[in-house]
């Protein structure tokens, strides 16, 4: 179980690291909510390893918690974006404070 | 009994480690991908496929049903939400032109020339299905 244990840990490790670079690297504010949930998802993933490696279910609880609040931290962030956009005149929300689109900045849309 | 354990073990070990490798292959999707709908597509791997495999390696594990029913729930519930949250981001990342159109194979919501104003012959396809006309109050 000891091989199990590191190798398990260290994948997971690799997958969040990866997620902290997307979330640090942007561009835009959808990709570090997808990043954000990822990761997350990883943390909960890495929570229920380690219930299961060490047969621990006080861990169990805290899973139903992060779960929860995975799904309502990106729905809530997709409806305040949704909502500046339905409030701009323009209609892609640069007048009500929203950067301009990754796509547009690249020049390619 | 004791061979069952160790079959179990394995078995066991065997989700625990492909759910931590979807979770290594979202991380790498998530760098690599060019835009925010490819990048949701990586995302959401672990989310569902790889969060069961590693419910279903500890519900393994974990002795007593209180445990096992409570993964069940997590189970459940993020296969509940997962399809939820993806289309509420995936809806404003299309109205935020944070994807790149360039690559998509078929744009339905796509319905005319770029760049024209909406409403007058139709939507154009990216603003809000609930927006105000364009002309009227407000």
């Amino acid at each position: 179980m000891t091989v199990v244990s590191v190798l398990a840990y260290a994948l997971l490790a690799a997958g969040a690291v990866l997620a902290l670079v997307r979330l640090a690297l942007g561009p835009s504010l959808l990709d570090r909510v997808v990043a954000t949930d990822t990761l997350l998802v990883i943390i909960s993933a890495g929570l229920a390893v380690y219930a299961a490696l060490e047969r621990d279910p006080t861990l169990v609880p805290v899973l139903v918690v992060v779960a929860l609040l995975a799904f309502v931290g990106s729905v809530s962030i997709a409806r305040y974006v949704g909502g500046m956009l339905l409030e701009s005149a323009t209609g892609d929300g640069r007048d009500v404070g929203l950067p301009v689109a990754a796509e547009e900045r690249e020049g390619r849309s | 009994m004791r061979m069952l354990e160790a079959v179990a073990d394995v078995v066991a070990a065997g989700c625990l480690l492909t759910g931590a490798f979807l979770c290594l292959t979202a991380g790498l999707g998530l760098l690599r991908f060019p835009d925010v709908l490819s990048r949701m597509h990586a995302g959401t791997k672990p989310q569902v496929l790889g969060v069961l495999l590693v419910m279903v390696g500890a519900a393994i594990r974990l002795h007593g049903w209180s445990a096992t029913w409570m993964l069940l729930l997590v189970a459940v519930f993020s296969l509940l939400t997962a399809p939820v949250s993806a289309h509420m981001i995936s809806r404003v990342a299309y109205r935020r032109r944070h994807v790149r159109r360039d690559l998509l194979v078929v744009d339905e919501l796509h319905t005319g020339a770029p760049g024209r104003p909406a409403g007058k012959d139709g939507p154009v396809g990216d603003e809000p299905a609930d927006a105000r006309p364009s002309g009227g109050p407000g």
